[in-house]
């Protein structure tokens, strides 16, 4: 083939690709989303794919590593970011994600769900003894060796149940709790599932024989609903006094090609039929106060009334200097 | 003064001189591959996230020091225990025929390629609990999954060993002990460096088996990059600690490489496998066999046995629901085993081609440069030694505009699969490209067959079989690979190792169980890809050895 034969056959080439993505097509906006967001085939693609019939515009998932990777990444790549719109910043990384620039309004408020402790209803209901109610409770001798955590520098939970003890005990209090926990014999694992599986006598089919673990408030739904064969009842409680509340954000990300169709997305995101899929595929609670919840969850999940929290700016600024802290704490 | 010996050993080397061309045509595919995706990524990334105060900051970490030493430490001592404890597997199925000497095989190898989340958990259950948490359960699990590189390397080059100088030797009158030492082993001695480098780098670099079974007490190197990079965002801390790693690593890999190179015999003479003979050689044969078999597939067993079991009792329902059935009214998984196998086997055919012919490609340009293929020899391996998110995020910056906007292409990952296999490919091809003996190409040359067409019969038909076999490696490696394959974006392109995290990250008995009935189906499929593609490896140079 000579040269000019190629450039025609290549302007072609090109003038039908163009053609092709013209601005009668359907627009496709991408979500980026923390890998335990389901990719296909749960209610969360029903709602999705109405989303498109609606109003013309497609959805495509973009998984990409846990919460803290997928804003690493898009950290690195803001202003050109791999897609328009994100799913699930969580408060302990919001403040860090605003600072670096990754949106292009500020993020709104999606769900929101708590760390807490879990206990095994059976264990004490065995031995006579009441379960831990509060953080108090669980330096006290009768809890002495009871406890698994995960450690707050690899594990979100973990991290979650350290600013727990931060908000109720302040500076420097909270490091003589830890003191005291260590004390009492608490064991810190790496990992919530290693924690909740190997550690933990609670959950079905679990190995350990540690009564009391750090997990979801919505651990015991789950257990509920995913117990085999069915169960009526759930094998776990929640200690209400100890949650540590997490909020997750979605927002448009700054430099998207398509800023009007990523914000109708993102508006269908905090709406009704969305958010009614929420609890019984992420285990998490909807925002939108017109939702009621699956009645799974307003019989076995625990929503505190007054849980934890600590101000995202001031969780940017100090998590690794209390991480390190942490370890210094309890594991030299 | 050269004495004749070896100024006849200058001439054969002349008159066997391959064309000027030859080399950088060889070398020139491998080396595009690793300065565009290893160097170049890796380059941005620094020159983009780095500046001197991070440099500082990053080397003034309280904590550095233990956390280097520590990793070293380790490295060794799993390195050393490795070797040692896989030279029986290596020798038994190199050197023998028996029923069932394949799956064995697929048995000591599967640990290797099967994501740590998975086997690791099993491993949990089987240790005591008072050693969790400890340098030592680190280290068992260690020897536990890279006893296959020790089988792989060391009995690639055990296999065409020619019985006939040991046979010899015990004629002679020396003892199997004294055979092993003055023989064997200095045969072996590059085989044996290439795989305590290989095992050494996984070993730094580990970092499944650490954060599950070392606990939080003993991080390492990559423990501290992966915290960095993925939960403080602290990149530019995680890119300078990486290249610290590289850095040590690097000078590994240089002085080994260096070893391995000095201590290459050229191999003539004719390989044989045996039979067990007498009564006593057949009942050692077996119960070295069996106590193979069971010590490695004991994890295995507990991790599959894991998917018949929910709550207290035994049952398959977790395999009849696996899939994208309801679990209940309204409740699915949304996860598809089917297809993430399906996406898992498609990548590890790509992975596995790219790294044939990369690999392949690199070995025969490593070989015939001699001297000067250090560079790509030692630069090849490189990629090993990287933490996985570093390479992960400086891929995803480096390709980022347009035409070379390849975030979203899914090829990308099994590209990343392939540059972790190429070394292997090399390792596997290298010794055995080293020990084609001059004479061989003498005798061609004497036959009238010019350097190249002697070249092309005897050097290029010589890495057949070591390629088949690593081509299956290269493939369970892809299988298996969770790190980089978790950085890297992808759409409706769910590999198994990533189906089988999100199942076993969450509350519930049904997903936990459906987790392992998942790992299970990767075990069962990387075994065959093992047993099928060692078979046709074999088979081939079992046709070889007719011919000859």
């Amino acid at each position: 083939m000579n040269a000019r034969r190629f450039f025609a056959t290549a302007l072609v080439l090109s003038t039908l690709l163009t053609a092709c993505s013209s601005d009668n097509e359907p627009k496709t906006v991408t979500m980026l989303v923390y890998d335990s967001f389901p990719i296909k085939d749960t209610p969360l693609q029903d709602a999705l794919a109405d989303f498109t019939t609606d109003t013309g515009i497609k959805v495509r998932l973009l998984t990409a590593g846990d919460a803290g990777t997928m804003v690493t990444k898009a950290t690195l790549t803001a202003g050109n970011p791999e897609g328009d719109v994100m799913w699930g910043v969580d408060n302990t990384l919001l403040s860090a994600a605003i600072d670096a620039e990754i949106f292009e309004s500020a993020p709104v408020q999606v769900d929101y769900g708590d760390v807490c402790v879990n206990y095994d209803i059976a264990w004490f209901e065995d031995r006579n003894v009441a379960p831990p109610a509060t953080l108090d409770d669980l330096v006290a001798p009768e809890y002495a060796d009871l406890l698994v955590v995960e450690n707050p520098s690899s594990s979100s939970p973990g991290l979650a149940f350290m600013l727990a003890t931060i908000a109720r005990y302040g500076e420097p209090g909270w490091e003589q709790y830890w003191t005291d926990l260590r004390a009492n014999g608490v064991e810190v694992v790496e990992s919530w599932d290693i924690a909740y599986y190997e550690r933990f006598s609670g959950a079905a089919g679990s190995e350990g024989d540690r009564p009391l673990v750090v997990s979801y408030g919505s651990s015991p739904p789950a257990e509920v609903i995913f117990a085999e064969p069915p169960r009526s009842d759930a094998p776990t409680g929640v200690s209400e006094g100890t949650c540590f509340r997490q909020q997750e954000y979605a927002g448009v990300l700054r430099g998207t090609d398509h800023p009007t169709e990523a914000a109708q997305l993102v508006q269908f995101l905090i709406g009704e039929r969305f958010q009614r899929e929420l609890p019984l595929t992420l285990f998490v609670y909807p925002v939108n106060k017109v939702v009621t919840l699956p009645e799974v969850f307003t019989q076995f999940a625990v929503i505190p009334s007054d849980p934890f929290s600590v101000d995202p700016a001031a969780i940017a600024a100090h998590r690794e200097e209390w991480q390190d802290r942490w370890n210094e704490i309890v594991l030299r | 003064m050269a004495g004749p010996v070896e100024r006849d050993r200058a001439a054969l080397t002349r008159i066997n001189a391959l064309p000027r061309w030859l080399v950088p045509a060889l070398a020139a595919v491998p080396t595009v591959v690793l300065a565009g995706l290893f160097v170049l990524p890796l380059t941005t990334l620094l020159t983009r996230v780095v500046r001197p105060s991070s440099i500082r900051d990053a080397l003034q970490l309280p904590g550095l020091a233990g956390v280097l030493w520590f990793t070293l430490w380790q490295a060794l001592v799993s390195t050393v225990l490795t070797l040692a404890i896989g030279f029986v597997p290596a020798y038994v199925l190199a050197r023998y025929r028996f029923v069932g000497r394949r799956t064995l095989l697929a048995i000591v190898t599967v640990p290797f390629m099967l994501p740590t989340v998975v086997v690791g958990a099993a491993f949990l259950a089987l240790l005591p609990d008072s050693w969790h948490g400890t340098a030592r359960a680190v280290v068992i699990a260690h020897v536990f999954f890279n006893i296959a590189v020790v089988v792989r390397l060391v009995g690639a080059m055990w296999a065409v060993l020619p019985t006939d100088l040991t046979a010899a030797a015990r004629t002679l009158g020396a003892s199997p002990a004294q055979v092993l030492r003055h023989v064997v082993l200095p045969l072996l001695r590059p085989a044996l460096w290439t795989a305590a480098t290989v095992v050494f780098l996984f070993t730094f670099t580990s970092f499944g088996a650490v954060r599950l079974l070392g606990g939080s007490a003993h991080p390492t190197l990559e423990v501290e990059i992966v915290r960095r990079a993925t939960q403080l965002g602290d990149v530019d801390g995680a890119a300078v600690l990486s290249i610290l790693q590289l850095l040590v690593l690097a000078a590994v890999v240089w002085w080994s490489a260096r070893a391995q190179r000095r201590g290459v015999h050229a191999l003539g003479g004719s390989a044989h496998w045996r039979h067990a003979r007498s009564r006593r050689e057949r009942r050692g044969l077996s119960a070295v066999g069996a106590a193979i078999a069971i010590v490695m597939s004991l994890p295995l067993v507990v991790m599959a046995s894991r998917s018949f079991r929910l709550g207290d009792q035994w049952t398959l329902t977790a395999w009849r629901k696996l899939g994208t059935a309801e679990v209940r009214p309204g409740v699915t998984l949304g996860v598809d085993p089917i297809a993430s196998l399906l996406v898992s086997l498609r990548f590890a055919t790509v992975a596995a081609v790219i790294a044939i012919v990369v690999g392949g490609l690199a070995a025969l340009a490593i070989a015939a440069a001699r001297r000067r293929g250090a560079l790509l020899d030692v630069g090849l391996m490189l990629p090993l030694g990287t933490s996985a998110v570093t390479l992960g995020l400086g891929l995803l910056i480096t390709f980022d505009t347009a035409p070379f906007d390849w975030r979203a292409s899914w090829w990308l990952v099994p590209l990343g699969h392939a540059l972790v296999a190429i070394p292997f490919v090399v390792r596997a091809t290298l010794p055995v490209l080293r020990a084609v003996p001059n004479d061989q190409r003498a005798a061609a040359a004497t036959l009238g067959a010019s350097p190249t067409r002697a070249w092309l019969a005897i050097d290029v038909r010589r890495i057949v079989r070591p390629l088949a076999a690593a081509s299956g490696l290269a493939a369970a490696i892809s299988l298996g690979e969770f790190g980089a394959t978790t950085i890297l974006t992808r759409a409706g392109t769910e590999t198994m190792p990533v189906a089988i995290a999100r199942l076993l990250g969450r509350a519930g008995a049904l997903p936990r169980a459906q987790g392992f009935a998942l790992a299970t189906v990767l075990l069962v499929v990387t075994a065959v890809v093992i047993v099928l593609v060692v078979g046709a490896a074999e088979q081939e140079g079992l046709f070889d050895a007719r011919r000859h």
